[in-house]
Parts: structure tokens; sequence; C-alpha cells
């Protein structure tokens, strides 16, 4: 009896090894241990046995239901593994196929510069101040130590609303704005992105509104090294560490020393190309020390006070350094232009 | 303004110094330039004589020429009138660069030509600046020119102009002698002063004149007076260096006021002295008076232009121009010079007004009293000299200027604390030397003397930045201000304006930035705006008045990218609008516009059409983020140039803080979405800080509810019956589901909602929800009159 029951262990356990599908398998668990099944019918013979005997074959039987049972579990978890494989097999995508379209959303280029910009000078522990576009006189020029009729204001040719209102035509009027309304004549860090505007006919290189940041750093013993210390950080982080900068005297009427920057040429690192007219140095932003009667017309005592003044224009910065040759592009908004400029850049990371 | 280094020459030695490195070197000391050029950049150029010259034998223009070029003899073929044999002539040779182009070997009509003899205009002077004589013939040399010889060297042409773009303040450097001081201070180098010493006949110009001033607004004014002048051409050194300036050479005397001009930065002004009569009043002009200047236009004067008169009227606009009647012509005689020092903010407005002229501008920048007696002089000098005019000794003079060094005191340390420098007295010294200025140093202190051709240096910071940007601003050590940490910071209002651009964008949106400036009919869209602020001065039609709204301009974006086959448009903008009202506001708005697919995979027939509801999720979306989800409602409106079906206000809780909706057909053909919000009104919301809430531990249940309705319903009306009903329970309605047509009758509607039920206290039973949902169907049954759809 033994023998019998383990011949049909066997023909189980090689069934099952053939067996292919788990419906073949549910079967085949029900032919040899379900409880018509092969296996069980052995148990009615069990009455004829011996004790001794019926611990035996006991022993055998249960070996045998384990042995199909266990071989029935292998066979079971194969069996889905395969289902699941063919399933999963059948699910393949074409992984080359487009994706969803999301709209891509972007700041404007000027946008990215003045951010840049702001995010600097407050690490630097400067406020970003901001004042009316619609502008007084007084501040755009008499506070700036530009008198009525002082000859500079015709570089400055201004949009007039009324006799004595102006769109401004220069941040500057925000320094003004700031010492003015600074009651304890306190230190002073500031930093000004604003529109600006000034009649001049639209071309390549003219717009007659444009951007500039203006920064303004009033206190004690403030001297042109630290301006050239501040600007020379300015530079690097806008156009890269391996960029110098010079200082060349120049004429502003609300800076005395007033001088222009300039940046070594990041195109042809200073060997003279088309971008810097072959000198090696492109011109970047004007500043100076703030002169002595505009700190006075806006109650601070320059025997007391220095400070320093800066102005550039942002579309320049956005033309240097994005390679753009006509300021048009930034107010005209073609979405192509824009979407140029919708990611972050390398130097961003560092 | 134009420098030519043969004229600069004169006054200060420049020998051995490249023109280039020395237009460099100014422009360290703080003097722009914007070109390097030669006056006449034609090169292969030699001084040829004409051996033999036969006319063409089918021509009765060209002559075939045997020229003599020093090494070698050419023929050359030349259709120049005046060409003769025994011509000395300037020759370009084969190869040689001309602005017309490079001379080739050639052959004219038959004949071989090496070369070719030049007229001036040939060379590249400009034809405003030549005779008749030059232009239509070849120049013809004088008779000592020597064959094979450099031409432009031999007439003094082999000259180079720098052409500077000084600063405004700058007013000493109008003049040769300015920039001779520049130089010097940039090289170390003195100052030549031009000879101006003659002798004068005893008659003096005070028998002859009397000078009556009338206005405060001349501060200075001299006269000298030179008889018997003879009107020619000026030698070739005066009209080269006029036209190597850019002044068009006339005759000897009008030549030499523009020369001294040049020389010493004074404008001079010549009058006949025949035609002006024998008195000079200087005066303001009556309102309505009127001259005829030099340009021959009639100009009517105001109280503010100074005048030169006589007793008969007006005979010069002081400082700007010449009146016509005491013009000097190929006829005059007898010479009166002026050289004054006028009001310069008078000159200005009248130089506005007519001409901005080379005297003009140097009166408006100041002139120094320390020059007009020199320059006068020199004048007499040259009249004398190359117009053979006798001169009259004294000078009619009136002078109210003072001639006396300006003192100024600085200390070296103030010096050193604003360059952030550490100069020495020595330095300091040796700088404002080299400068020709005085100084002298006690205890810590200069005192410096700054001669009066220095009309920008007045208070101890001019001398700061004299002494640094003589001494050299590439010494400055750049160091980092010492000053107290401290955070710096955004505004309110810009950091609201970065958040909402940062929002936009994460959404979809592309950031635009368009002019203020706006047109008239752009201003009338979207708003019924009286206050809105127009320009005086305005450029064009299309830029003349301050925008009110933001969606103008966005809407002229649209149409650009429209036109550049843009298919999805989806833009914003953050920026002020401007109102005239409250003594001329300025408010802060953002504005979107959307237009096209906003999600799309085509193959997946996944394509999401930007509608009205795509916007309103979008300011949801915004709104949402700056905190005030459940505070936001819309109110449908009809504002102007919006779709009246499909437009509506923005709430925060009471307060309309914008709009948005479809534009109206009649201002775009195509569906485009816009929205624009008011930041200012935005800012003043209360927003409360993030407070967790415990989430739910029990299992919420769900409802669904299909309603049929009247169409004109809304939705927000049905939102609300279920939502008094539901209570505190009801944690969430969501519409699932809008359907109109077939099994609904023709005015009405279905609508259904997926209702959640939640506790945070205990597990909802199922009957419990139903009673609820009941209650629901039955209220809005009785308010609304609507019923559970079949």
């Amino acid at each position: 009896m033994n023998d019998e029951l383990l011949k049909i262990k066997e023909e189980a356990i090689s069934k099952i090894d053939k067996a292919s599908s788990l419906k073949d398998l549910s079967e085949l668990r029900l032919e040899y241990l379900g409880k018509k099944g092969k296996v069980s019918l052995f148990t009615k013979n069990m009455s004829t046995l011996s004790n001794e005997e019926k611990k035996e074959f006991g022993k055998a039987l249960n070996d045998a239901k384990v042995s199909i049972n266990d071989a029935l579990e292998e066979a079971i978890l194969k069996a889905k593994e395969k289902e699941l494989n063919e399933k999963l097999e059948k699910e393949t995508l074409d992984i080359t196929l487009p994706g969803l379209k999301v709209n891509k959303g972007g700041f404007h280029p000027l946008t990215k510069v003045i951010d840049e910009v702001e995010e600097l000078f407050i690490s630097m522990g400067f406020d970003v101040a901001s004042g009316p576009e619609i502008e007084e006189e007084l501040y755009n020029f008499e506070k700036l130590n530009l008198p009525k009729n002082h000859p500079a204001r015709d570089n400055q040719d201004s949009f007039y609303i009324t006799s004595e209102r102006l769109m401004r035509t220069q941040t500057s009027p925000v320094q003004a704005r700031t010492m003015d309304a600074n009651e304890e004549k306190t230190e002073i860090r500031v930093i000004c992105p604003g529109k600006t505007y000034r009649r001049d006919d639209d071309d390549a290189t003219h717009s007659h509104q444009f951007t500039q940041i203006e920064g303004l750093m009033v206190g004690y013993d403030i001297s042109l090294a630290n301006l050239k210390g501040v600007l020379e950080v300015f530079v690097k982080r806008m156009f890269g560490d391996d960029r110098e900068i010079r200082l060349r005297p120049n004429y502003f009427p609300f800076t005395e020393p007033s001088l222009e920057i300039d940046v070594s040429c990041s195109k042809c690192n200073g060997k003279g190309c088309n971008i810097c007219k072959n000198t090696g140095w492109v011109e970047i932003l004007g500043a100076g020390m703030v002169h002595p009667n505009v700190l006075r017309g806006c109650g601070y005592d320059p025997d007391k006070y220095t400070g320093f003044a800066f102005g550039v224009g942002a579309e320049r910065i956005a033309m240097l350094k994005y390679g753009i040759s006509d300021i048009r592009s930034f107010y005209t908004n073609d979405l192509r232009f824009l979407e140029e400029f919708n990611r972050v850049e390398g130097e961003v990371l560092k | 303004m134009k420098v030519s280094r043969k004229f600069l020459n004169d006054y200060v030695d420049i020998d051995g110094i490249s023109t280039r490195e020395l237009a460099d070197k100014l422009v360290s000391v703080g003097n722009e330039y914007d070109s390097v050029d030669k006056l006449i950049p034609a090169t292969g150029l030699v001084i040829g004589e004409v051996l033999k010259c036969e006319m063409h034998p089918e021509s009765d223009k060209l002559h075939i020429c045997e020229v003599d070029l020093g090494d070698e003899k050419v023929q050359i073929v030349c259709g120049a009138p005046n060409m003769r044999q025994g011509l000395k002539v300037i020759v370009a040779k084969v190869g040689a660069n001309l602005p017309g182009g490079v001379i080739k070997k050639a052959k004219l009509a038959g004949y071989e030509s090496n070369g070719m003899c030049c007229a001036l205009s040939e060379l590249g002077i400009a034809h405003k600046f030549l005779r008749k004589e030059d232009i239509e013939g070849i120049y013809e040399l004088p008779s000592d020119a020597p064959v094979g010889g450099d031409p432009l060297k031999y007439l003094g042409l082999d000259d180079e102009v720098i052409d500077f773009d000084f600063t405004s303040n700058r007013a000493d450097m109008l003049s040769m002698l300015g920039i001779a001081y520049e130089v010097g201070a940039a090289y170390d180098k003195e100052v030549k002063y031009p000879s101006n010493e003659v002798n004068e006949i005893t008659e003096s110009i005070n028998d002859n004149y009397i000078l009556d001033i009338q206005t405060d607004k001349c501060f200075a004014y001299l006269g000298k007076l030179i008889k018997n002048v003879s009107i020619k051409e000026s030698p070739e050194f005066i009209r080269n260096r006029l036209i190597a300036s850019g002044i068009r050479p006339i005759n000897n005397v009008v030549d030499i006021s523009n020369y001294v001009m040049l020389e010493y930065g004074t404008p001079l002004h010549f009058f006949d002295a025949d035609k002006l009569g024998n008195k000079v009043i200087v005066r303001q002009a009556l309102d309505g008076e009127e001259i005829v200047t030099l340009d021959g236009e009639k100009r009517t004067l105001e109280e503010t232009d100074i005048v030169i008169a006589n007793d008969l009227g007006p005979v010069a606009l002081a400082g700007v121009m010449g009146g016509l009647d005491t013009e000097v012509t190929k006829d005059t005689k007898n010479i009166f010079v002026e050289c004054a020092i006028f009001d310069a903010a008078s000159v200005r407005i009248t130089s506005k007004k007519i001409l901005r002229s080379e005297a003009s501008s140097r009166f408006e920048k100041g002139i120094d009293p320390n020059r007009i007696f020199e320059s006068l002089k020199r004048a007499a000098y040259l009249l004398n000299k190359y117009a053979g005019g006798s001169v009259l000794s004294d000078v009619l003079t009136f002078d109210t200027t003072s001639k006396e060094d300006k003192e100024i005191k600085v200390t070296l340390d103030k010096i050193n604390s604003v360059l952030g420098m550490n100069l020495s007295v020595s330095d300091v010294i040796d700088t404002l030397e080299r400068l020709k200025f005085k100084v002298s140093y006690n205890d810590g202190l200069f005192t410096v003397l700054v001669p009066t051709r220095r009309l920008d240096v007045n208070i101890r910071e001019d001398i700061i930045e004299e002494v640094g940007r003589i001494y050299g601003y590439d010494k400055i050590v750049a160091t980092l201000p010492s000053a107290k940490i401290k955070r710096g910071s955004r505004g309110k209002k810009q950091e609201m304006v970065k958040i909402l651009r940062n929002e936009l964008t994460a959404l979809g949106l592309n950031q635009v930035i368009t002019y203020s400036l706006i047109s008239d009919r752009q201003s009338e869209l979207f708003n019924n705006d009286n206050n809105k602020v127009y320009l005086l001065n305005p450029m064009s039609e299309d830029r003349k008045v301050l925008r009110t709204t933001l969606l103008p301009s966005l809407l002229e974006v649209f149409e650009y990218n429209l036109a550049h086959n843009v298919k999805n448009i989806n833009i914003f903008e953050t920026g002020e609008v401007y109102f005239k009202e409250d003594n001329f506001t300025e408010k802060t708005r953002v504005a979107g516009l959307m237009y096209g697919e906003y999600l799309s995979n085509l193959w997946q027939g996944i394509k999401v059409n930007v509608d009205f509801y795509t916007v309103k999720g979008i300011i949801n979306n915004l709104l949402g983020f700056l905190g005030f989800g459940r505070r936001i409602s819309y109110r449908k409106a009809k504002l102007k140039d919006m779709h009246p079906g499909r437009c509506a206000e923005i709430l925060i809780g009471r307060d309309v803080v914008g709009f948005f909706g479809e534009v109206h057909p009649n201002i775009s053909k195509k569906p485009v979405y816009v929205f624009e919000l008011d930041v200012d009104m935005i800012l003043d919301e209360k927003v409360k800080n993030i407070k967790f809430k415990e989430l739910s531990k029990y299992p919420s249940i769900t409802k669904d509810l299909a309603f049929v309705c009247d169409k004109k319903l809304s939705s927000l009306e049905i939102e609300e019956v279920i939502k008094k009903v539901g209570g505190r329970l009801l944690t969430s309605i969501e519409v699932f589901d809008l359907y109109e047509g077939e099994g609904i009758q023709d005015n009405e509607k279905s609508i259904a909602y997926s209702l959640t039920f939640m506790s945070n206290d205990r597990t909802l039973s199922d009957d419990e929800v139903n009673g609820i949902v009941d209650k629901i169907v039955d209220e809005c049954k009785n308010k609304l009159h609507i019923d559970l759809r079949k």
C-alpha cells in the first residue's frame, strides 16, 4: 500500500511539473488532495491496518500530502508569476510616443536679471526700494543736483505730464526719496529696480521705456574702494568669476567723483572683438560717490556721511548676458523669444 | 568734438605719442571718444608733374598725359578740364586706396592709364568743406611741390582726428587749450599759448564806440576794432584745421573767428563795423521784436532773449546767432570783434528755440573769464597777420567777472577716506600740479587754487575727483564696506508681486513686459476711465497716454504672436497702471490673457482648450495659493468689451478684486480670455497663518444627486441650499456632470453633484446620511422647485 501511495505521489508531482496553467493546477489539487481525491481515498483503507501500521501509513500519507501540496504551491507561484509576466508583456508601451504637453510658463528675461541682482544685494543687506514712475521734477532733477536749465538735462529728454511732473528718466529719484524718508538719517542700503522713460526713438539700441536698477549705500566712511568692491561682486555674479572691472572717470551731476564701470569682454576675454568695439572692455554701468549737494538736500550731513550710488540698465545686462542684439525684443514679447529663457542656468546651481 | 592732432600739437607737445595712444590715455582720465581716424584715409598718393598732355584723338574731354612720379614716368588718361602740361598734381598710383575704390591699371578709350590724377573731393574730404574748383577739377599743387613727395604731407593734410565725446560739465574741453591742459595733466607736460601780441595803431576803439550794457544777464562784454581788412581765402593751415574740426572754411575773417573759438573756447562775433554804427547796446529783447538772423530767417523775440543792438534795433542774438544786417561780407572793410560772457541759462533758453550752434553750446556750458581778453587779442593778431587789418588800440570793456583762482581746502584724510586710498602728501601735490593747480599743504590741510578755466571744479569733492582720476582709479584696491550685518528684504508689495509671478509661471503662463504708454484707441479698451494721464509731449500717436489697465497691452502681444503663427498664447504681466485722480496715482495690477490649448496630447485624445472655466481654475488656484480659499467667490458681470454672458467679477469676501472672462467678439474674433486683479486690494485682505487641523479618523460616505432644473438656475444657488441643509457633516460638494439634450426639456438642464459626508468623532451610518440627503432633496424642491432626475 505504501508503494502504491508512493506511486501516486510521484505521478502527482510529475503531473504538477507538467501543468502549464493555474486552472490545471487547481484541477490537480482536486484530483489528488480533494475530498474524493486519489490521496484522500487512501484514508479509507486505514481502518484495515494495525495500530502500528496505521501510525506508519499515516506518516507516509501525510508525507505524500505535504509533498504534493508543496509542489502545487510552488507551481502555482510560478504560474502566477508567468501569467503576470505575460500580462505585463502585453502592456508594454511605445515609450517614444510624445508625453502630455503641459504649458511651460516662465519669467521675462528682464525679470530674471532683476531677480538675480535683487537676490545678490539682499544677501549683502540691501533692501529693495521703489518709487513712483510719474515723478516730480524735484526728485527726478532738482534733488539730484540738476537745477533747471542745467545742460546735463539735455541728455535726458523727458516725457512731461505737467510742467512739474514727468515720467521719471532714471531710477535715481528713488535715492533722494529714500534718503528723504529716512527720518533718523541712519545708514542706508537700497537697490531700486524700475521702469524709466526717455524721449528716444525706438531702435535696436534705444527704447523710450527701459529698466534701470539703482543702488545706494550711505554710511560712515563709505569709499570709492568700497564701491569698487561691491561692484566687483556684482559683476562676477552676473557675468562670471573670471570677469574684471575697470573704473573710468565720468560725469553725472548727482555723484562726485563720478565713474563709468567697464567689464572685461566675455566674448573675447579682453583681446578685442565686435562686442567690445575692439577695446576689450564693455561699458556696463555708471556710478560714483553721492554728491554732497544730494546728501545735504536730503538731510544728510556730507561732513559725517559718505555714500556711493550706481545705476545699471537691466536691458544692457540681459543683452550682454544672453547675447541679445535688439532692445526692442524685450517689449515685443514674441513667445518664441520669451520661451528661450524658460529654464534655469548652470551658473545658478554653482 | 573733433580734435585735430596737428592743431593740438601747437599747444602741447604730443610728438612721439600715437594718436590712438593719446585718445586711450584721455579715456583713462575720463574723456570718451567715438573714433580715431586719418583726416584723409586715402593711400598711395604721390606728387606728380605733368610732362606731356595731349587730347585724346576721339574725345574732347580725355587727356593722354605723361606724368613724372619721381621714380617713374607713367601714362595716365585724365578727364579733368583743368589738366594741362606743366601742372603739379596729386596722383593716386596703381594700387592706391581711395574712398571710391582701389585704383587699377586700366585701358580708357583704348589708352593705357596707370593711375589717377585727383581732385580733393576724390580723397575723401566732404564736399561741404571744399571750394567749387576742388570738386570739379583736379587739384593744382603749387609749383614748388616736390615731385615724388607725399602730397598730404606737403599740404598739411596728413592729419589725424579724434572725435571726442566730452562730458557736459567740462566746458574747458571745448577748446584746444583746455584739451592741451588735460593732455598736460595726463602726460605731465607743459601747455604752450599762441602768440597774440600785435602792434596797434594809435587810434582807439573808444573814439569810435560807446558801450551800453542794459541787462544783468551780460557779465562781460569786450570789443576790439580792426580796420581795413582784406577779405580773401584763409591760409591752408587754417582751412585744414577747420576742416579737421568739422567747420566749413568761408574766408579769412570768418575763419579766424572760428579758429580763435576753437583755440580758446571763447565764441567771438565779428560785426561789419560800418553797418553796426558806433553804439553797442546789450539788453533783453522786447516782446515781439524782430530780427533777421544770418541764416535769413526772421525771428520774433521774447523778453528772455538777450540781444546786441544799436539805436535802430537788435543786430545779433547774444551767444546764439548774428544778424544778417551786420554780417561780414566780401565787401567788409572794418570789423568789430565781440567777445563776451552771457548768462548761460538765458543763452540756453534762446538757443533751444532757435539753434544749437558751436557758440551757444560754449556759452551754455560757461566761458573762462580769463580767456576773453586773450582771445580778443588773438583774433586781432590773426586779423592783422592774415587779413592785413590795422588793430585799433584799447578794448571796449564791460567786465564784472572775477579773474581770481578759486580757493578750495581739503584734508588729506578726506581725500583718502573718500577714495579709499592711501595717498601721501606728495602724491596729492604732484597730481594737482600736473593739472597746473597751485597747491600748498599745511598741517593736514591742502589749499588748492583752481584756475578759472576749470568752471567744473568748485568744491572739495571736485578736488578729490581730480586727484583720483589723474592719479588713476586703477590703483584703487577694491574692498568691501564694513557695515552692520543685516537682513535685506523686499517690501510687502514687491514680495506679493514676486509670489504672483512665481505662481502664474508655475501654472504655465509666460510673463511679458509691455510699454506703459499706449494709443488713444487702446486706452479706450476695457474701461471708461476719464482720469487718464496724457503726455504733454508725446513722440507718436501710438504712445501718448498712460494705461489704466494692462489688458490692451496684453491684447497687442496676443495679436503679434497670433500673426507670427504662435498657436497657444498664455501670458501674464504685473505692472503699474496710472490715474490722474488724487494727484496722480499708480496702482499695481496683475493681468493675464489665455488662448489656445492649455493641455494636450493629441494622439491620446487629450485636448484642453482654454475656456472660461480654465481661467476660473487658474484664478482659483492663484487666489487659493494666496490663502483666500473659501473666501473667493464670483459674480456675474457686464463689463466694457467683455462677452456679456461670459464675464465675472472676482471677490474676496465682499471686495471685488478683479474680473475675468471672454473678450467681446467685437474686439477679438478669436476666443480670448483675460483676467485682471488689483494687487493693492489683494494686499489689503488679511490672510491667516497656517494652523494644522487633525485629519478625521472616520470613514466618509459619498452620495450622488442629479437634479433637473431650469437652465438659468445657477449651480451656486443649488449648492447654497445643499450646503445649508448638509451642515457640518457635508465636507465637500463637487459637480460631476452637466447634461442638456435628449431626455431633458429644452429649457432645462441636468446637473449632478457628488456629496461627501464625514464626521470628526464617529463613523456615520448610511441611514443617517440618507436622512440628510432626503432633507436636501426636499429643501431643493421647496426652495428651488427642482427635482431629482428620473
